[in-house]
């Protein structure tokens, strides 16, 4: 293997995936940091389209990596189309976005080069090599993963962990790659994707947002937190575990599976602060936390905090805002 | 349907963590442990396929003795059998080295379907059964929200991103991993944990599996998260602190 660093890029029907820009941003980072040449690639059926935009970036070669069998993403197909790119362009290090179609293809190609994907990373730093550096326990931890055995290297970027404005611009050499597949080792048979009826809550809209995780027990305290969104005339909104209980709607859900939401305020309730939700409510311009652990992750974004038993804490702030108003009045 | 079922052993959610003097993990010595909830899920799913065509359903985890506990929630809850490939380290194995050893353990079972939950709450790498299906030579699919088994055939729905989903065909035997949510979890009765007690437990020891894991990445040093934001803590008893907040909202943020 090389001094090189591959990025794949991800399109889904001739459409970017925009968190793949937020990677070339980490690509051309990591080849700057340890003087490696930085190359691309696009997998897919009839993407010729997109690859102007990467012959516009600094990079040492755009791979668009073409066939009919690659239409539809399966993870057969772009497993063995992909392995047989890594063996041919030989980088040190292979970088994707962390997205679900990565979660499902990027752990299978490691595997074929007896690798583990370090995944969902968050940043890194050059110290005698790099170091990648990614959550544990749900956020509550970071960890410094230290690459180890033989390159290929494999490495998946977190959303927004690099910016995509960053991508320093250039010129780059466009190379058509065409990998050997065959239809009968596909075994998987997709379908078209589809969207499940959105129902009528849209919280993208709201100027407040009350939101509620774990922290409130049970379903049957579902209306202390729905006191406080009336209150405050916001919305009530939730984590996905407690949609996945089935205590509020998942119309209500916030976070990378739900909506992704920029209120005014966003008042998170019994919140730990795993990635997945935050990634769904960081742009917001205030963020309020109210939490009993003070290590909790949900604090490490917060503009406010309370420390607290949200039993007592908010019960308490619907009181003053209801006496409140009526000051106003 | 023999289907086989991989779960881990997490920390308790609420537990309190603190960093190893070495720096390089967690103080786990005094921490209470559950079943990771996503591997909780994938036993439900794994459950209800019994129920609707039959077979038998294995539980199976990798983990240290103490790991025998969550187990024997999973027999109680409606597992018929279970593996428990102890090792103390088992972290030490790697995700590459782990896969090699459910492999290992797993193949002269020959199951129809193996599922996981779709990443632990702890590592949170959310490849080991990616991993397992390519070592096994199976077809995959992740994040799956549904499965039903059709002619021979395994049809799951995929989650995608932002609200999509998508329909996905394999052949058996096939390797899913079960995002959390997908079924509503079950517990464990008083006759299931009476029953649990009888039901086979089987213990592999990882060390004579013969595996030799190839070193793959390693955690060097774990640490608090540097906050990104200046937070204004807001102290007092949850009253006044209440009372303050609303202050500020009204008039700092000027949304009341």
């Amino acid at each position: 293997m090389s001094e090189r660093v591959l990025v794949i890029m991800e399109q889904r029907a001739g459409e970017w995936n925009r968190m793949s820009f937020e990677t070339l941003a980490a690509g051309q980072k990591l080849g700057a940091e340890l003087g490696y040449a930085v190359t691309a690639a696009i997998p897919g059926r009839g993407v010729a389209a997109l690859e102007g935009e990467l012959a516009a970036t600094k990079l040492d070669r755009v791979y668009v990596v073409e066939h009919e069998l690659l239409g539809d993403y399966t993870a057969d197909g772009y497993a063995a189309a992909l392995e047989q790119l890594v063996r041919k362009a030989e980088p040190s290090f292979v970088l994707f976005p962390h997205t679900y179609q990565v979660r499902d293809l990027a752990p299978k190609l490691a595997t074929r080069f007896n690798q583990a994907l370090i995944s969902d990373v968050i940043g890194m730093r050059n110290e005698n090599g790099p170091v990648f550096v990614r959550q544990l326990f749900q956020g509550k931890l970071n960890a410094d993963v230290r690459p180890g055995g033989p390159a290929p290297y494999f490495i998946s970027i977190q959303a927004g962990a690099f910016h995509a404005e960053t991508v320093e611009a250039g010129t780059s050499r466009v190379e058509v790659f065409i990998p050997k597949l065959e239809a009968s080792s596909i075994r998987q048979k997709p379908e078209a994707p589809f969207r499940e009826s959105s129902g009528a809550v849209d919280l993208t809209a709201a100027e407040i947002i009350v939101s509620v995780g774990r922290g409130i027990k049970e379903k049957d305290n579902i209306p202390i937190v729905e006191e406080l969104a009336k209150a405050l005339g916001g919305e009530l909104a939730a984590t996905r575990p407690v949609c996945d209980s089935g205590w509020l709607p998942i119309e209500r859900q916030v976070g990378s599976s739900g909506q992704t939401v920029a209120p005014k305020v966003y008042i998170a309730v019994g919140i730990s602060g795993a990635i997945q939700h935050l990634l769904g409510m960081k742009g917001s311009k205030i963020i309020v936390a109210i939490n009993k652990d003070a290590n909790a992750p949900i604090f490490e974004v917060a503009d406010y905090g309370i420390v607290g038993d949200l039993f007592e804490v908010v019960p308490a702030m619907v009181e003053e805002v209801k006496s409140s108003v009526v000051l106003q009045r | 349907m023999k289907i086989i079922v991989s779960i881990k052993e997490v920390p308790l959610r609420d537990s309190q963590l603190r960093i190893a003097a070495d720096g390089r993990w967690i103080e786990d010595g005094d921490l209470g442990y559950e079943m990771n909830e996503p591997d909780a899920y994938a036993l439900e799913e794994a459950l209800q396929l019994k129920e609707k065509h039959g077979g038998e359903v294995i539980a199976w985890c990798a983990g240290p003795a103490g790991a025998a506990r969550t187990i024997r929630e999973a027999l109680a809850k409606g597992a018929d059998r279970a593996l428990h490939i102890e090792d103390e380290q088992i972290s030490s194995w790697g995700t590459l080295g782990l896969a090699q050893l459910l492999a290992k353990a797993v193949a002269p079972e020959k199951p129809d379907l193996i599922l996981t939950g779709l990443q632990s709450d702890d590592l949170g790498y959310g490849q080991t059964g990616v991993v397992l299906a390519e070592i096994l030579g199976l077809p995959h699919a992740t994040i799956v929200m549904a499965a039903e088994v059709v002619d021979g055939k395994i049809r799951v729905k995929r989650e995608l991103e932002s609200g999509w989903f998508q329909n996905i065909q394999m052949p058996l035997p096939a390797v899913l991993t079960i995002q959390s949510g997908i079924n509503k979890l079950r517990y464990a009765t008083l006759m299931g944990i009476k029953k649990a007690k009888t039901k086979e437990l089987k213990r592999l020891v990882a060390g004579d599996l013969g595996v030799s894991a190839s070193p793959t990445a390693a955690i060097e040093r774990v640490y608090l998260p540097r906050k990104s934001k200046q937070t204004q803590i807001i102290e007092g008893s949850a009253r006044e602190a209440a009372a303050k907040l609303v202050e500020k909202l009204r008039f700092e943020v000027r949304v009341i």
